[in-house]
């Protein structure tokens, strides 16, 4: 991880503008202070570095490829270029996070990971590490994701960790986020919350968009190699909590050249009540410890996102996005169910690579920006389908 | 003087300070459940704003706040049912709530209406401390209203010493690492605690909440401090029988049993 500094990234005060800060309880505050008092530390020593540098290499398999992608190109009208997040170990760019977490949970000589999941990637992702390191892992949640996502709860449970269902609420992300919060106010000492988004209180947001900023990082001198020059015209990326677009952002944030475009789910349209755009649709308030952009009632109740992507499916954005959305610094696009699915069946077609929903969104947007025809384009493809094949087959359309 | 500075005056100490959901177990049960509180003997109220994500507490509070969301409970209509608070309740009356929804409201607004109806203090677990003293304490105080903040066995005395120095009206002592209603009874580990915490010297009253849950509990905790917060045993007292004889029972049967 190279340092950058940027008006774009965490103040020393644990905000982004005028988005982040810990809004948490008491009982949170000695964990979270214990990680925000520690973590610039020890992700900075010579140790970790080559720890973290090492496995994303021989154990994630980076960097991944950044491919010029021709025939999709052709029917955009630009030069695209796919990052290959996909083809990282487990299937998705969370690995890039939960590699560094858990590295960094050795040094603060914690005995057990807790992580929440929505689509089960990052759950996956974290029992893939505590798989690794030999650590106890519990991974929440919702009951209703148990059940959409079977194949990923019982890859969790191969791999060794404990699935517990969080009944409460909306039984989804967002409680299976409450629960792992909750196990953490009750086991305050041995234990390390692995947040698998740039959401959560400060220093969540920071320390996973430096973990994945190994994205962008990557970007430029690949780009370089093939381009002669660092910098593309523009960046795409979904963002459900924003862990792979703070990546793929993270070393073109002061490059104001450099269009940055969020790709959120609009479900079945922003206008219908079963949406996840939360730009388009939340405003200004605190969820899950942080100052952000959230969906919520005019009372302040938080309400419960659609998307066909499970990983989009979220409430919120991170502060890091919020404070992109507020500044005007990345534009922010919608993207419907409709569009991101046969987005993915182009990509099929095309390039030969099923994208997972998600990324798949990222993909469908292209075809809502104007582009040159010689604009460079890299679009970050966070993750592969396998894990959707249930997804694409109900819908059927290819 | 602010009621709650006047009741620890009177009472001095073993005061029941209960927690319960507004809106629960049915939207008009606020107003009538916190008179019979009063009546009952209760020596403060705590009033909790039902929120859909409440991280800090456990199933019974949040099964609460859920049932009340769900019957229709704001905090637009919470003023409303308090506009009768006084003066048919004269013990002190605190409203609990995680500080989304007070900040949709509007921060100084929600202040302003808490002064009309008679609140007398706040305890925002979420709000933090240096937000607090940056761009809420004046506000606060505008109002006439207490800022209650909670300490836990993990909060170091440094911490503990600052929270003293911001707090008015009493510190709300969580008992052990958890969320509410999550343990019950009270172990040696909680006295080492709450004997540590004695020795600071506290400028400050200090109630200890979470675990209080009868009689026995609530005796061991006024040992250590002035007096003790009952929530989520409550709660499950009013899901069973809301009535007001029911409730002065609850009560009776905390503070004197016999």
């Amino acid at each position: 991880m190279s340092e950058v500094k940027s008006k774009y990234l965490v103040d020393e005060r644990g905000y982004f503008g005028k988005f982040g800060g810990a809004y948490i309880p008491e009982m949170l505050y000695p964990n979270v202070e214990e990680l925000r008092s520690a973590y610039l530390e020890i992700i900075e020593t010579p140790a970790f570095k080559a720890d973290f540098e090492q496995l994303l290499k021989d154990y994630v398999g980076r960097p991944t490829p950044l491919y010029h992608a021709a025939r999709l190109s052709e029917t955009i009208g630009a030069k695209v270029y796919l990052k290959r997040e996909d083809l990282c170990h487990t299937g998705a760019h969370k690995v890039n996070n939960t590699i560094g977490q858990i590295l960094l949970a050795q040094a603060l000589g914690k005995k057990r990971i807790i992580a929440e999941t929505g689509a089960g990637q990052h759950g996956v992702a974290t029992a893939t590490v505590c798989a690794l390191m030999g650590i106890d892992c519990i991974v929440y949640m919702g009951e209703i994701d148990m059940a959409r996502q079977k194949p990923n709860v019982e890859r969790m449970k191969i791999l060794g960790a404990e699935v517990r269902a969080a009944k409460s609420g909306s039984k989804t992300l967002k409680d299976a986020t409450n629960e792992a919060m909750r196990h953490w106010i009750n086991n305050p000492q041995d234990t390390h919350y692995i947040i698998g988004s740039v959401v959560g209180p400060h220093p969540y947001p920071d320390m996973v968009a430096r973990f994945q900023s190994v994205i962008s990082e990557e970007i430029k001198w690949q780009l370089e190699e093939k381009e002669g020059k660092t910098s593309p015209d523009c960046v795409v990326a979904c963002v459900g909590g924003g862990s792979n677009a703070a990546g793929a952002y993270y070393h073109y944030l002061d490059d104001e050249q450099v269009k940055l475009v969020a790709v959120e789910a609009s479900g079945l349209g922003n206008d219908t009540g079963k949406s996840a755009a939360t730009t388009a649709l939340g405003r200004e308030g605190v969820l899950h410890g942080s100052r952000t952009i959230l969906m919520q009632t005019d009372d302040g109740q938080v309400v419960e996102p659609y998307s066909i992507s499970a990983g989009l499916d979220y409430p919120g954005i991170g502060p890091f996005h919020a404070h992109l959305f507020d500044s005007g610094r990345a534009d922010f696009v919608g993207v419907t169910d409709e569009e991101a699915m046969k987005a993915g069946v182009l990509l099929s077609r095309t390039e030969g690579i099923i994208p997972a929903v998600e990324s798949a969104h990222a993909i469908a947007a292209l075809h809502k920006v104007s582009f040159e025809s010689d604009d460079i384009v890299v679009v970050n493809l966070s993750g592969r389908g396998d894990k959707d094949l249930e997804t694409y087959i109900k819908w059927g359309k290819y | 003087m602010n009621r709650i500075d006047q009741a620890f005056k009177e009472k001095g100490n073993q005061l029941l300070n209960v927690y319960f959901t507004a809106g629960y177990p049915a939207l008009e049960d606020t107003l009538p459940i916190a008179k019979a509180l009063n009546d009952g003997g209760v020596d403060l109220i705590e009033i909790g704003l039902p929120f859909s994500d409440p991280v800090a507490d456990g199933p019974t509070i949040q099964e609460s706040s859920t049932q009340a969301l769900a019957n229709g409970m704001t905090i637009s209509r919470l003023f409303e049912q308090l506009q009768d608070l006084r003066p048919q309740v004269d013990v002190p009356v605190l409203l609990m709530g995680y500080i989304n929804p007070v900040l949709q409201y509007g921060f100084e607004r929600f202040c302003a209406r808490c002064q009309e109806v008679g609140v007398d203090g706040l305890i925002l677990p979420d709000l933090p401390m240096y937000e607090y003293e940056e761009l809420y304490k004046d506000v606060l105080e505008k109002y006439g209203l207490y800022n209650v903040f909670l300490i836990t066995p993990q909060t170091s005395d440094e911490r503990i010493r600052k929270i003293d120095e911001l707090s008015k009206g009493f510190i709300y002592m969580v008992s052990s690492a958890s969320t509410t209603g999550a343990k019950s009874g009270i172990t040696n580990e909680q006295i080492a605690y709450f004997e540590r915490i004695k020795s600071l010297q506290l400028a400050n009253k200090r109630l200890i909440g979470f675990g209080i849950s009868n009689n026995e509990s609530f005796e061991k905790a006024c040992e250590f401090a002035d007096g003790a917060i009952v929530g989520s045993a409550f709660i499950k007292q009013i899901a069973n029988d809301s009535s007001a004889a029911a409730i002065q029972s609850f009560v009776k049967n905390i503070k004197h049993p016999k």
